[in-house]
């Protein structure tokens, strides 16, 4: 696996792969592939693919320490990229198909529903991740304080959860949403346990090497 | 101007649009002969002095009056032009496949484009209303039956859903109130509830933690007695789709969507405003009244606009302003006057 993981090839797959859900909507919003309401479609979509992408780069790190395949490093800061490429997409999806791009209503919107605020806010946290992501800017931060400011994913995904709940919650919809915060109360419930584990000595860092390799 | 593509309305056109276009002129062979023309009133006039009268004259004048092309899915149910006022709107009518793919009926799955997956197993023959409550004739109503007791009109409403969409569709049905003359409330009912159908072998969620079934609702009695307030048995000149609602439900146009029960099995006259199935859901969220109001926003989003489905410019079409009670406040703004919309919500 290692061996595949280090393949020049694989990157671009991998890369084309989280292209894929773009290119589905892309085509179907051309199309008019994306049922009754295409803006709905596509503003939802986008967040789904955006919870999604959290949890996949979320899941490289215990993958990599459970089955040693520490290649597995190497497409952590591409998956965490495309999280924030489909967060992008989904505010602009939001701000120009459901608000017209009237940046003073959406402004208003933001402040006056709390449940846009919780997004908005994650959106906000991870934009400092995002731009932190090449190796220049860890090199400048250096790998502690670089380290300590990417731990904002953990509060970025219960915000998102958070934003997701309340989305849900009128029509008590919730049986996507437990799945969501089930997977990311699994792979966060696993950092903890690695944590005191490591404290107590019987399994190897975690972290060891993570930054070096991206 | 091409008359070989109207066959339904040739006669109508003939009549009114003959000379409009000077450079079109229709074919003398076209032109329906003036004793057929007047025949034809005579008949319909006929037919609407005869013993089922009403029935029969809208049935004959089903082509000429009927506003919406037939999707030709299901059996047609005709309806004759409504005049009731407000009952024809003129905005553009969404496509029979928006208005029949993209719903909500929970009871079929909590997407929008279940209902039209899942709603295959309902059974709507046979089908029995149950009018219970504070009436002087309850009983159990077939639907054919139902079906007979008014004579059934078209009408095109906006429906404004909650969620912040929109649609025009063609109803056919008659007003709510025939048949609640017909039952002759007492004096002490109040308030109508509707109960609509529950049945888990036919429908996949029912016992879903979503809603507590049955999904019921309810009118106060002023509101059930108003001309709009339909009982609806077709849509687009045929009967119900199953996912919108067969064989018979309620449509109330002025009102978020979820207020107009769909698949009705029991209408009940009770003094004491009812519980309805949102309110129980999310009191705060989902009043009893629920009139369409940009004014008083739903606590996770603005009510001020609305997407209205399948309008020109798709993807890029701009939102539209709500309007108060949607666009019926001339009609029924009367029914709540004095009333605090923002507390009655």
């Amino acid at each position: 696996m290692n061996k595949l993981l280090m393949h020049p090839a694989t990157k671009p797959v991998v890369f084309l792969l989280c292209l894929l859900p773009f290119a589905r909507l892309a085509y179907g919003a051309f199309t008019d592939g994306l049922g009754a309401n295409p803006a709905e479609f596509l503003i939802r979509a986008t967040g789904d693919w955006t919870l999604r992408f959290i949890c996949i780069v979320l899941a490289v790190t215990p993958l990599r320490v459970m089955s040693k395949w520490n290649a597995l490093a190497r497409y952590r800061r591409m998956l965490g990229l495309f999280a924030y490429f489909y967060v992008v997409l989904h505010l602009l999806c939001y701000s120009w198909f459901d608000m017209g791009f009237e940046w003073g209503d959406i402004a208003k919107d933001i402040a006056k529903r709390p449940f846009i605020l919780v997004g908005f806010s994650a959106f906000v946290l991870l934009t400092p991740l995002a731009a932190t992501s090449f190796n220049r800017a860890i090199k400048a931060m250096g790998a502690k304080r670089w380290q300590m400011l990417h731990k904002l994913v953990y509060l970025i995904a219960g915000l998102g959860l958070l934003h997701f709940f309340w989305m849900r919650a009128g029509k008590n919809n919730f049986a996507e949403v437990f799945v969501y915060a089930a997977i990311i109360a699994v792979l966060l419930a696993w950092r903890v346990w690695n944590y005191f584990a490591n404290k107590r000595g019987k399994v190897k860092p975690a972290s060891a090497g993570a930054v070096r390799t991206g | 101007m091409s008359f070989p593509s109207h066959p339904s309305r040739p006669i109508r056109r003939t009549a009114s649009n003959s000379g409009d276009n000077g450079f079109i002129h229709p074919l003398s062979s076209e032109i329906t002969s003036r004793e057929v023309y007047e025949g034809r009133r005579d008949m319909l006039k006929l037919m609407a002095g005869g013993a089922a009268g009403a029935a029969l004259a809208a049935f004959a004048s089903r082509e000429a009056l009927a506003q919406t092309e037939r999707p030709n899915k299901l059996a047609p149910l005709p309806g004759a032009k409504s005049a009731v006022p407000g009952a024809m709107s003129m905005e553009k009518v969404t496509d029979y496949k928006d208005a029949s793919t993209y719903n909500n009926f929970y009871e079929f799955g909590t997407d929008k484009a279940d209902p039209a997956k899942n709603a295959g197993t309902l059974k709507t023959r046979p089908w029995t209303v149950e009018v219970e409550g504070l009436v002087k004739k309850p009983g159990k109503y077939g639907i054919e039956d139902l079906l007979k007791l008014s004579a059934q009109e078209e009408r095109i409403y906006r429906l404004r859903c909650v969620e912040g969409w929109s649609m025009v569709i063609p109803w056919v049905g008659y007003s709510l109130a025939e048949l609640i003359k017909k039952v002759e409330p007492q004096g002490n009912a109040r308030f109508v509830e509707f109960v609509t159908l529950a049945d888990p072998k036919t429908m996949p969620f029912v016992g879903s933690r979503v809603l507590d079934w049955p999904y019921t609702e309810g009118l106060r009695m002023d509101e059930a007695m108003h001309p709009l307030t339909l009982l609806a048995f077709g849509m687009y000149g045929e009967v119900l789709p199953n996912q919108n609602g067969a064989p018979v439900r309620l449509v109330v146009p002025w009102k978020y969507g979820f207020k107009s029960a769909k698949s009705i099995v029991k209408i009940r006259f009770v003094e004491k405003e009812p519980s309805t199935a949102w309110n129980k859901a999310a009191a705060n969220e989902y009043g009893f009244y629920s009139n369409v109001n940009p004014n008083v926003d739903h606590p996770r989003w603005s009510q001020a606009t609305e997407r209205r489905i399948g309008d020109g410019g798709g993807l890029f079409a701009k939102r539209r302003k709500t309007e108060l009670f949607n666009g019926y406040e001339a009609q029924v703004g009367q029914l709540y006057a004095g009333m605090d919309l923002k507390k009655n919500y």
